[in-house]
């Protein structure tokens, strides 16, 4: 087994008497990338809150490179990344502006060689001097991944990164990102509707149903498990029996 | 505490405000509308009051010194709604970036607004009725001083009660400052209060300022008396002020509220 750099051990989250997260244990080790799925309040983005310390757990410990989050958060953040397509950079700042302020918020060393790096890297350094707020919903998620990757993050967590990219695009981003977690041994944990996505880039998966996890396994395994031949497929069959599915798993 | 995230969250708020002219308008607009009001009332009470006392300029150096405390909680507060205005707040909290960092920097932002737009309507008062509000001499420094330290803590304040309520609250961040303006004695001394208000009055820092410049004004020099409390209170509400959104910070985060807020 590789080094674990992700440990959740029986992570609950209730709000008012209605449970998000039931209890889930999961490690995710160096180098990995796992992608949550599951329904509409599965529990997927409070898990994702979990471990970015937005959310704190009702019980159960999020430890990360060893360390536990609650304690030694800003460490740790130093360490990680974060990118969803639904959320903004400052829209009244240049592209250019945006990313030399989030390296200095990262202390990344050099931070105008990195951003010029990315921007060229994502083929978007023609809108360097572009004000943030102008750019297509395709633009500023490959600016947003920019900001993700600036302090070259050993752990990145990607909201939906593919959701607004056209196929073209949304390709290119989904092999780029691929070559960068490989050649970086990013981990990488991942959420998104979008199966394809999933399944071309992850190395497990999690399905989470009413804040429990469903099935785990490689995309391979999850299809065998389930008989079907995609994993939207499984998806939906979650969705719509997923009671049925976790009373089955007992 | 990392002076580099600091000094990038003011850029942040620096660039904002050299690009957008409607932000620029809007933070001078209403200083120099007060300041013209006040100005020509001033005129007036000096004119129809022959022999009226020159304690009547003290209105034009309240108005200046209002706006110490109002735009320093205002920096504050409009530095944080500006970051969930921008959607972009949830990339700042999952940044390595200490709460105290955060706050420091909305104060930084606070600061450079208070010493724009006084310097401005100083330049103002001195041009259009020759009120010149250096004359306080270096007494200005310590009243300044407390103005801004209560206006700090009234945004950390007002933050956290929006960290509470949400943008819902909004109008919070515009209103907060006038809760405390009737019994602050800012254009009237605290003598003139109800005697039951003046125990409450004087409990606020900013009473203490106002009287204070008024007695500097009229030559008597600054009171040690008005200036120890002034201080004392401000420690006081600086850490009630840090008290309280810890607590509205923690439980935000408890309850969910962080991240509804910030997407």
């Amino acid at each position: 087994m590789g080094e674990i750099v992700v440990q959740i051990s029986n992570l609950k989250k209730e709000f008012d008497g209605t449970v998000a997260v039931a209890g889930i244990s999961f490690a995710v080790e160096r180098g990995e990338t796992v992608g949550i799925l599951g329904p509409n309040g599965a529990g997927k983005t409070s898990t994702i809150q979990m471990l970015l310390g937005l959310l704190s757990p009702t019980s159960g410990t999020v430890s990360i490179f060893g360390q536990d989050l609650d304690s030694k958060r800003v460490q740790i953040l130093k360490r990680c990344n974060f990118s969803s397509a639904y959320i903004n950079l400052p829209y009244n700042l240049k592209v250019w502006e945006n990313l030399l302020i989030f390296a200095e918020l990262y202390q990344v060393k050099e931070p105008r060689k990195k951003a010029a790096e990315l921007l060229e890297m994502f083929e978007i350094a023609h809108l360097k001097d572009k004000i943030t707020g102008q750019l297509s919903s395709g633009e500023a998620t490959r600016v947003n991944l920019c900001k993700a990757l600036l302090n070259d993050p050993e752990l990145l967590l990607l909201d939906e990164p593919t959701a607004s990219l056209d196929p073209d695009i949304a390709d290119k981003v989904r092999k780029l990102l691929r070559q960068i977690q490989r050649e970086k041994r990013i981990t990488l944990i991942n959420t998104s509707h979008n199966m394809k996505d999933v399944q071309e880039v992850c190395d497990r998966i999690l399905f989470l149903y009413k804040g429990k996890i469903l099935a785990e396994g490689t995309p391979d395994e999850i299809l065998h498990r389930f008989e079907e031949t995609s994993l939207e497929e499984v998806f939906i069959r979650i969705a719509r029996s997923g009671d049925l599915l976790s009373q089955e798993a007992k | 505490m990392n002076a580099r995230i600091i000094a990038a969250l003011v850029r942040r708020h620096t660039i904002l405000y050299s690009r957008n002219a409607p932000r620029v308008v809007e933070l001078f607009f209403w200083p120099t509308m007060d300041l013209l009001v006040w100005g020509f009332v001033t005129t007036y009470l000096l004119k129809v009051r022959t022999g009226a006392p020159p304690a009547i300029t003290f209105l034009l150096g309240a108005m200046i010194f209002w706006d110490i405390l109002y735009r320093a909680q205002q920096g504050v507060t409009i530095s944080y709604l500006e970051e969930v205005w921008s959607r972009n707040l949830l990339n700042i909290f999952v940044a390595p970036v200490k709460l105290s960092e955060f706050i420091a920097a909305t104060y930084v932002v606070g600061m450079i607004k208070v010493l724009v737009i006084v310097s401005v309507l100083t330049g103002m008062a001195f041009c259009f009725y020759s009120f010149n509000l250096l004359s306080l001499g270096l007494a200005l420094i310590p009243l300044f001083a407390n103005l801004l330290l209560l206006g700090w803590s009234m945004g950390l304040m007002t933050t956290a009660l929006l960290l509470r309520w949400g943008q819902a609250a909004e109008a919070l961040a515009w209103a907060i400052p006038f809760a405390i303006q009737p019994i602050s004695a800012v254009f009237y001394p605290v003598s003139i209060l109800p005697p039951w208000i003046q125990p409450l009055a004087l409990l606020l820092p900013s009473t203490h300022v106002f009287e204070g410049m008024r007695q500097v004004l009229k030559g008597e020099g600054l009171s040690t008396e008005h200036l120890c409390w002034a201080f004392g209170l401000n420690i006081f509400y600086a850490l009630l002020a840090a008290w309280l959104f810890q607590t509205m910070f923690q439980e935000a985060r408890k309850k969910g509220r962080l991240t509804r807020m910030l997407s």
